[in-house]
């Protein structure tokens, strides 16, 4: 039995302080306050004195609360009986379901062996067709959507986890409006999808240490379900929390910040997370998608900036729609030469006359005139915003192919598109 | 080992503070155990008897008072042969060996041996007993892949020897005794093939180092004609993320002209790594017929991987790359990317508490950049061969702004800049290396007078372009707008290079100078057009011939068919050639 200790030294904001000896670090503990038990964790040893995060917060702790340390790190309950549930940032039951303490297994784990990993070979489809068509999603890969508050990121992950060909959904919530949160439980709970979907959520007025646990809950859950042969997609919103997490606690616990207060291993922790992502050759698969929401609009902003360093290509959601422009997925092209003939073409050639729209609409609202292959341009841009771009556009890949030949069809002669004769007499619509 | 003894005191992040009880010595190796688990680490901070180390993996589980075990030796390498075709991690285990041992991930504490021991070498003695010897000289070789690797006096053993017996020609395993040396006391010692050098420091054993002159082809045009790179000198890739860094690099191991690579993957994606790993071992190098993994070394810390190894993983890098330039080779060793590096120097420092210097990088990292960087070198043996270590290392500034420090501080140190930019990278204008914001201070495949000149059609042009977009192309006169599509001409066929073409992805030498000479035609020549669409046209047209035979392979009919019809074109089209243009032309024939 682990010693009590009832003597608290120092507390600062989330971390507190005790002498205690046979502590090891990273282990948790469990404060008891007058407003009742929370976990802590231990990071920081020096000598005899023990500095711990209290995922509950500082606010109220008495020097005299007891700590009683319980000899083992942070680990979460796996099985399939987790399937379907909400959790917390501390791992306790949200929903009003039964807390689970069997199989516990320990997160934040090593990194797999880069020669242990193989080539991307497959895609998520997921019914968008910003996404498959023109940046296809790649299983094991890791791609954050930059964003600015207020854009409806948190509905183009609930569109994503309901649509998308995967095993398990797991979303990690950090700092969700309890709005946003209600939004992701009846949006799932609707669409049917919350039998295969983990919920690990913290909420805007929860501590925030937990905040910081979120992402190693949701993947090493993840992982585990990887490592038994099942497809996983991990959705992460809103990694900037995260990050300001991280920078709070650093502050706390006066380390030298580096860049805009951020922790200087701000890079190194993103990347642990990140490069969870992975496809194990003989089973399953960890796939992350994470908003990155963009303090001021500003991509070089420490937090998207590092991410973009990290993650395999961006998704830009501006304006309700995802860019086609400064939207990338690195792995595209590992797969998209394998779904449909006219697969790549289209996706260069509809998105370099959608460029041509939009040197047209500048020079239109300059005020100069139109000629009749510009009117052909704004009759196409306008059909490309609302059947491919907009949200609520839901037709899988090859529905959206065809849709693109209609398009074009539609607005041009098919020599005027650019694109390969071959191409042309084969997908081209014939006139009815 | 030593008879030091230590016990943790306490642990902040990757940084342990151990108490010892006896001598130790600064960047001293140090083991942890915790249950049963050994975790290296480093001495990195002396204070009295407490001393600071950083530990090479996850430091939860540590708890005070855990022992320490003490090693007395610094971080090194294993050298010998069988290094060629290995993938490292930072601290030079090999990982698929520990693939095998410990499955999927990378469970802390499991180190295995650099070098097998269990393959037997053809050994060949050189030496002979009774010959005087120093470090560095040669006592035999062995076959290793193309080359004949080979076996030194260790490095670290100074002074002078007499060679007391060299085992006769065999088989034989790194650890097995190769030689005896007698040194001046007349004290025996054994030699194997292998030995252990710290990799914080640099190899020596050269008579001297040289300038470097002879330039290392790339078969990148740009890189080759433009900004040039010597063998044993040191360049830089800065870009943001996106622009092709990593690409760029990739590229570069494959085509360039030396004997060995080592890529330093230092602290980026473990995806990039992996497209290496599978593509080479199917590449053929074209200069050996071998498989390019053959030539190839792999040093893998990705980003989720220990940060403190991180660290040490571009100094056991160019350990092993200044290792083969002993033996006479050309090494090339490319560093992705040192920001990492420095990242993982800032982290340490922080938790060091040193008072911070900009972006809170420690205010020794210009002076580590540079040592770094120093570490290449063209050199002369003793025995009077030359060998060259190169190192190319890219930067991930901040935000892809190049003002920030690790920026500023490799500018300092290195012989070339290749500055990548988001907006060629934006425009598809591959490889992303800036023309008007790059320098090379190396000698390239060309007279650099004619590059100049040829460079001037760029930075004009460009001016042109710029104030185009005031005046618009009405304002702007014919001979102007000649200067703008020439240099927009050189950009497009010259500068830009398709790097997913199995033809343009490498440029031979005398191929850059006959295209080269073929642009400064164009360059020099005066053209009669009526108007500036006519010349827009023209212009269009050529670009696209040019395009076409970039694409087809030098010197075969279909080629020269193309090449006489381009000629063809330009002459009905030219009035004229600019003098400095001729002579240049002539001094490439």
């Amino acid at each position: 039995m682990k010693k009590v200790y009832s003597r608290i030294e120092s507390i600062k904001g989330n971390v507190i302080s005790v002498k205690a000896t046979d502590v090891t670090y990273g282990e948790l503990a469990e404060v008891k306050t007058r407003f009742g038990t929370s976990l802590a964790e231990v990071n920081r040893l020096d000598e005899d004195l023990v500095s711990l995060q209290v995922f509950a917060g500082g606010r109220g702790i008495s020097t005299g609360d007891e700590v009683r340390f319980l000899g083992n790190p942070m680990r979460v309950s796996f099985g399939d009986s987790l399937k379907g549930r909400i959790f917390t940032g501390s791992g306790e039951p949200r929903d009003k379901g039964p807390a689970l303490h069997e199989n516990l297994i320990p997160i934040g784990g090593p990194s797999v062996n880069p020669t242990n990993r193989i080539i991307p070979r497959e895609m998520i489809r997921t019914g968008i067709p910003m996404i498959d068509l023109f940046n296809t999603l790649v299983k094991s890969q890791k791609l954050p959507i930059f964003s600015v508050s207020g854009e409806p990121y948190n509905q183009l992950l609930a569109r994503i986890a309901m649509q998308a060909e995967v095993d398990l959904i797991i979303l990690g919530g950090m700092g969700l409006k309890y709005d946003d949160y209600l939004f992701f439980k009846d949006t799932l709970e609707e669409g049917g999808s919350l039998q295969k979907t983990i919920m690990f959520v913290h909420t805007a007025a929860d501590p925030v240490v937990e905040c910081l646990m979120v992402p190693d809950l949701s993947l090493a859950v993840a992982e585990r379900f990887a490592l038994k042969g099942l497809n996983v997609l991990v959705l992460l919103t809103d990694m900037t929390n995260f990050a300001d997490a991280m920078k709070e606690i650093a502050i706390t616990q006066e380390q030298v910040p580096s860049n805009r207060g951020y922790p200087g291993d701000l890079y190194s922790q993103l990347a642990s997370r990140y490069e969870k992502a992975v496809d194990f050759a003989d089973s399953g698969s960890i796939t992350i998608l994470a908003v990155t929401t963009m303090p001021g609009d500003d991509v070089t902003h420490p937090v998207p900036d590092n991410t973009g360093y990290i993650t395999e290509g961006q998704f830009y959601l501006k304006g309700g729609r995802i860019e086609p422009f400064g939207s990338l997925s690195r792995l595209k092209q590992q797969v998209n030469g394998k779904t449909r003939a006219d697969h790549r073409a289209i996706m260069d050639g509809m998105i370099k006359l959608f460029a041509a729209y939009r040197d047209t609409l500048e020079k239109k609202s300059m005020g100069f005139q139109m000629s009749a292959w510009d009117q052909k341009l704004l009759k196409y841009g306008e059909l490309f915003e609302k059947e491919m771009m907009d949200l609520s556009v839901n037709i899988p890949l090859e529905g959206a192919l065809d849709k693109g030949w209609e398009m074009l069809a539609a607005c041009f002669e098919p020599q005027e598109t650019g694109l390969q004769t071959k191409l042309i007499e084969q997908f081209w619509p014939k006139k009815a | 080992m030593t008879n030091t003894k230590g016990a943790v005191t306490g642990v902040n992040g990757n940084m342990v503070s151990v108490r010892v009880d006896g001598a130790v010595s600064m960047n001293e190796v140090a083991y942890i155990i915790v249950g049963g688990k050994h975790l290296k680490s480093e001495i990195i901070k002396i204070q009295g008897d407490i001393v600071q180390t950083q530990v090479f993996e996850m430091t939860k589980g540590i708890k005070v008072g855990d022992p320490v075990e003490l090693t007395g030796e610094m971080l090194a390498v294993e050298l010998g042969p069988g290094l060629l075709g290995k993938i490292y991690d930072g601290l030079q285990n090999p990982l698929p060996e520990v693939a095998k041992k410990a499955g999927y991930f990378l469970e802390a504490g499991v180190y295995l041996d650099a070098l097998p021991r269990d393959i037997k070498w053809d050994w060949m003695p050189v030496a002979k007993a009774g010959d005087k010897v120093e470090r560095a000289d040669v006592l035999g070789t062995v076959p290793e892949g193309a080359f004949t690797h080979q076996v030194m006096v260790p490095f670290g053993m100074h002074g002078s020897y007499t060679v007391k017996s060299v085992k006769p020609a065999g088989k034989y395993t790194v650890a097995e005794e190769v030689a005896v040396l007698q040194d001046e006391s007349g004290a025996g010692v054994p030699v194997t093939m292998m030995f252990r050098w710290p990799v914080k420091r640099a190899i020596d054993c050269y008579a001297e180092r040289l300038k470097p002159f002879e330039p290392m082809v790339t078969k990148t045009r740009i890189i080759d004609t433009f900004f040039p790179v010597a063998k044993g000198g040191t360049y830089c890739i800065p870009g943001p993320f996106g622009a092709g860094k990593t690409v760029l690099q990739q590229v570069t191991s494959r085509n360039a002209d030396v004997d060995i690579v080592i890529l330093a993957a230092c602290g980026e994606r473990a995806g990039e790594v992996v497209e290496t790993l599978k593509e080479f071992p199917e590449l053929i190098d074209p200069r050996t017929g071998k498989s390019l993994m053959e030539r190839t070394i792999i040093v893998c810390n990705t980003s989720s991987m220990p940060v403190a190894s991180r660290e040490a993983s571009v100094y056991t890098a160019v350990t092993m790359a200044e290792y083969y330039r002993q033996m006479g080779l050309n090494v090339l060793l490319l560093a992705d990317s040192t920001s990492r590096w420095a990242q993982a120097m800032r982290e340490m420092s922080g938790r060091l508490e040193e008072i911070p210097g900009e972006e809170a990088f420690p205010a020794y990292l210009e002076s580590t950049i540079a040592s770094f960087y120093e570490r290449a070198g063209i050199v002369r043996l003793k025995d009077g061969r030359a060998g060259s270590v190169t190192i190319g290392g890219t930067v991930s500034p901040a935000g892809g702004n190049f003002e920030e420090p690790v920026t500023q501080a490799t500018l300092k140190v290195v012989g070339a800049f290749h500055g990548l930019s988001r907006e060629r990278s934006d425009a598809r204008k591959y490889p992303a290396i800036h023309p008007l914001d790059s320098w090379s201070k190396y000698k390239g495949l060309l007279d650099a007078d004619s590059v100049a000149w040829a460079h001037g059609f760029l930075s004009r042009g460009a001016e042109v372009g710029q104030m185009m977009k005031v005046v618009g192309e009405e304002g702007t006169s014919i001979d102007d707008y000649l200067v703008y599509l020439k240099g927009e001409f050189l950009d497009a066929v010259y500068l830009q290079q398709n790097s997913f073409d199995a033809v343009d992805a490498s440029v031979s030498p005398e191929r850059q100078k006959s295209m080269f000479s073929k642009c400064v035609r164009i360059l020099g020549s005066t053209f009669d057009f009526k108007d500036k669409e006519a010349a827009r046209g023209w212009f269009n047209q050529l670009r696209q011939r040019y395009l076409d035979i970039n694409g087809i392979e030098w010197g075969i009919d279909v080629y020269k068919k193309a090449d006489a019809e381009l000629k063809a074109f330009v002459d009905e089209r030219v009035s004229g050639l600019d003098k400095r243009a001729a002579r240049i032309i002539e001094s490439l024939e």
